[in-house]
């Protein structure tokens, strides 16, 4: 049974895009919501280089030394960015961007040079070979499992109880560094912590997704998941969930158009992201435009409730109070005069007498709380 | 030298030669206002959603034409860019995790659609891939009049709109309140970085071409103080960066030109952050060394000063170990020697001991009264 599992092809090439998609959320949630995103961008691309060289000396692709080694390439570039911005010569976003991409090119050329015969070439840095990932198996408790899956197995576990022993302080780093600075929580020391865990996770989901779709799987499902709540344990649930599902249909996906799984797992994030920046409930693109649209609406409303009040038992009422003078005199579209005078009459603030629009007692009421700030005449 | 000439007679060497140049003086060029204006990483999330573009480009045309890659390119970086402003100004997501966002989802469809390219088959489709790192090899001189045409539309743009993209640059609130389109403005900048990234793809590649916006831009920064020169000099460090890693990877198999001429523009930077008069680091730590050295000199003046004072005696011999005491510190042997040698201490013996004593000299008392504001004491009748 448990063989069969570990033997099946899907179950294993699924299994390891769910580990990268759940390690990558749990810690992309907090690099989401401290405003580090793009370190993702330059950890990931970064560490080519710190896998190379850790090849070179050591003649291993895989173990912990390996992924250790290479993880700190990961953590070098973001300190090299960092004291580079501190020297006040470059700006934050210009120093990651110097320093990632000299990492990665002196990676991809030392690939071109020494590993040409060896399984990594410069395509599968950028893309992964998450379809192969079974091929390349290591005996755990009498099971032949993927090193990839017992390696990213082994990257959740860590990821997951640093984050559920450090939940306060990740918290509390999080969202007021000042306070817990001033508290004695270091955030500096967890922030680096984070950092370190993100270049782990790099390395061991390097073979599966490459170093760019990674960048997917650590920012978009967190990043949808914060478009959806507003809670952090909210945010990091969601974004596990999100993960995948974006995994499970992208392989489905994949399958069916025979095309790259690992680049349809992450586009499935980037659906997921599509779908919740228009459909949000409250704050998305959609919600945005219909409350937007209502507020206008009831805005209208509200002028025509104070035309109708001004021009009320006035000579000028049998040609004020009508739809004709919205349209000529107030210059409204007619669909738009129709709408707010549907709206006024739904809120039973209007009614239609004798052929004029008149305020009803709930109108009158709403025009007076309007003019109200008006003294009235002695 | 001959061997030089020997690469430049081949006509793919010089093609790659020159097509190296033009990108880099037009990515320096157009990457001086990215950089100023913060916006360093919007080419690497808009080079790397130039993926999706150079397929569907592929897709459409049908082959591997040049202009409809190019022009696919452009339109997906664009759409990418406005996706990106969408999402800064409707959601609470902060400009990196937009920009996260853009990157990895607009690349991970042009990798769908890459593999998806490369499964219909066709000839035609196996160079797709080299749009990756580029593939300097590939390029045709036909291909130069493209870029060409792409660095003037640049060049005319950056000349005719260039006071607007200064003020734009350094002070967008103010040019707002001014009444400039900036919106408008920044929005052609933008469409500038994209035209730069359309132009290096097929050499540098998608993921290596934020590094030749940046760099030249950075290096240049160092150097010049006003937004002119250090445009032009952002894209002569450029054009040379270009230049000189095309020839180098020229003269070795097997190194890619992407990455030698972006290590290349990186070593710019280096050099430049370290050098560069007034800015760079040397010079900062070298200027500190020479505070440090005022300050230290001056106040083995004033204690010499004081202890002088103290004994009522103008030129009073202080040993180093008196003059240790006093200072509350230890007084470097280069500061003395260095406070010697301009003449405003001299050593002196003072019988019956054997070790070095000091005394202030006249210079040195005109000195140390100016830097501690109090009078030299009268000169000690017998000493002189």
């Amino acid at each position: 049974m448990i063989a069969s599992f570990f033997g099946s092809i899907p179950a294993m090439i699924l299994l390891t895009g769910i580990l990268v998609g759940v390690s990558g959320a749990l810690l992309g949630s907090f690099l989401v919501l401290r405003g580090n995103a793009m370190l993702t961008d330059a950890i990931s691309h970064s560490i080519v280089f710190g896998i190379i060289v850790v090849w070179l000396l050591t003649g291993q692709m895989s173990g912990p030394v390996q992924v250790l080694g290479a993880a700190l390439t990961g953590v070098l570039t973001v300190v090299l960015s960092e004291l580079l911005a501190r020297s006040r010569l470059v700006k934050m976003d210009a120093a990651i961007g110097l320093v990632f991409p000299a990492l990665f090119a002196a990676g991809v050329l030392l690939i071109s040079i020494y590993a040409r015969d060896v399984h990594i070439d410069v395509e599968t840095v950028l893309l992964g070979e998450i379809g192969f990932v079974w091929l390349n198996t290591v005996v755990l408790w009498g099971q032949q499992v993927p090193i990839a899956v017992a390696t990213l197995g082994a990257v959740l576990v860590v990821n997951l109880v640093f984050v559920l022993v450090l939940w306060k302080e990740l918290k509390l780093t999080t969202f007021d560094p000042g306070l817990a600075a001033a508290l004695g929580f270091l955030p500096g020391v967890l922030h680096y912590a984070v950092l370190t865990l993100t270049s782990v996770t790099a390395v061991a989901a390097f073979d599966a997704v490459g170093a760019i779709l990674f960048i997917a799987f650590v920012i978009v499902p967190p990043a949808t998941a914060y478009l959806l709540t507003r809670r952090l344990w909210g945010v990091v649930v969601l974004a596990v969930a999100l993960s995948v599902a974006a995994c499970v249909a992208g392989y489905v996906l994949a399958l069916r158009w025979n095309v790259s799984i690992a680049g349809m797992m992450a586009s499935m994030t980037g659906v997921w992201f599509a779908l919740a920046l228009l459909l949000a409930p409250g704050h998305g693109l959609v919600a945005q435009a219909l409350g937007q649209r209502s507020k206008r609406l009831d805005h209208d409303c509200r002028a025509l409730v104070a035309h109708l009040f001004t021009h009320q038992n006035t000579p000028a009422m049998a040609e004020e109070n009508t739809l004709r003078a919205l349209v000529d005199h107030l210059r409204w579209p007619e669909p738009r005069a129709l709408a707010a005078i549907l709206r006024a009459h739904d809120r039973d603030l209007i009614e239609r007498r004798a052929g004029l629009l008149t305020l009803r007692p709930k109108g009158n009421a709403e025009a007076e709380a309007i003019f109200g700030r008006i003294e009235p005449e002695r | 030298m001959s061997a030089l000439a020997d690469l430049l007679s081949s006509g793919i060497v010089r093609t790659v030669l020159i097509g190296a140049a033009m990108l880099g003086a037009i990515s320096g060029m157009l990457g001086a206002f990215a950089v100023l204006r913060r916006q360093s990483l919007l080419g690497d999330a808009l080079s790397h959603a130039a993926l999706p573009g150079v397929c569907l480009g592929f897709i459409i045309a049908g082959t591997r034409d040049l202009g409809s890659i190019l022009v696919g390119a452009f339109i997906t970086g664009a759409l990418a860019a406005l996706i990106m402003m969408l999402i800064v100004r409707r959601t609470t997501l902060k400009t990196d995790a937009a920009l996260g966002i853009v990157l990895s989802v607009f690349f991970a469809v042009g990798v769908v659609l890459l593999s998806w390219v490369q499964d219909q088959g066709g000839a035609a489709s196996a160079g797709l891939a080299s749009f990756l790192f580029g593939q300097a090899a590939a390029i045709l001189a036909s291909d130069l009049w493209v870029m060409g045409g792409v660095g003037l539309v640049a060049l005319a743009l950056v000349l005719a709109l260039w006071k607007e993209f200064k003020l734009v640059s350094f002070d967008a609130d103010f040019a707002r309140a001014q009444g400039f389109p900036v919106t408008l403005l920044e929005a052609t900048l933008t469409v500038m970085v994209a035209l730069a990234i359309v132009v290096g793809l097929q050499l540098v590649g998608v993921v290596l071409m934020v590094a030749l916006l940046i760099a030249p831009a950075a290096a240049a920064r160092q150097w010049a103080t006003t937004l002119g020169p250090m445009v032009a000099l952002s894209a002569a460090i450029g054009a040379a960066s270009g230049a000189a890693g095309a020839l180098v990877s020229a003269t070795t198999r097997g190194l890619a030109t992407g990455p030698v001429v972006v290590l290349i523009a990186t070593a710019a930077v280096v050099i430049s952050l370290l050098i560069a008069p007034q800015r760079g680091l040397l010079w900062q730590a070298l200027a500190a060394r020479r505070a440090r050295a005022r300050i230290s000199d001056g106040r083995v003046l004033t204690t010499l000063q004081g202890l002088a004072a103290a004994h009522d005696d103008a030129s009073y011999p202080a040993e180093r170990g008196m003059l240790e005491t006093a200072l509350g510190a230890r007084a470097p042997s280069a500061r003395i020697a260095a406070l010697e040698r301009r003449g405003l201490i001299h050593p002196v013996t003072h019988p019956p001991e054997t070790t070095p004593h000091w005394e202030l000299t006249e210079a040195g008392h005109a000195e140390a009264a100016s830097l501690s504001g109090k009078p030299a004491p009268a000169q000690d009748e017998g000493t002189r």
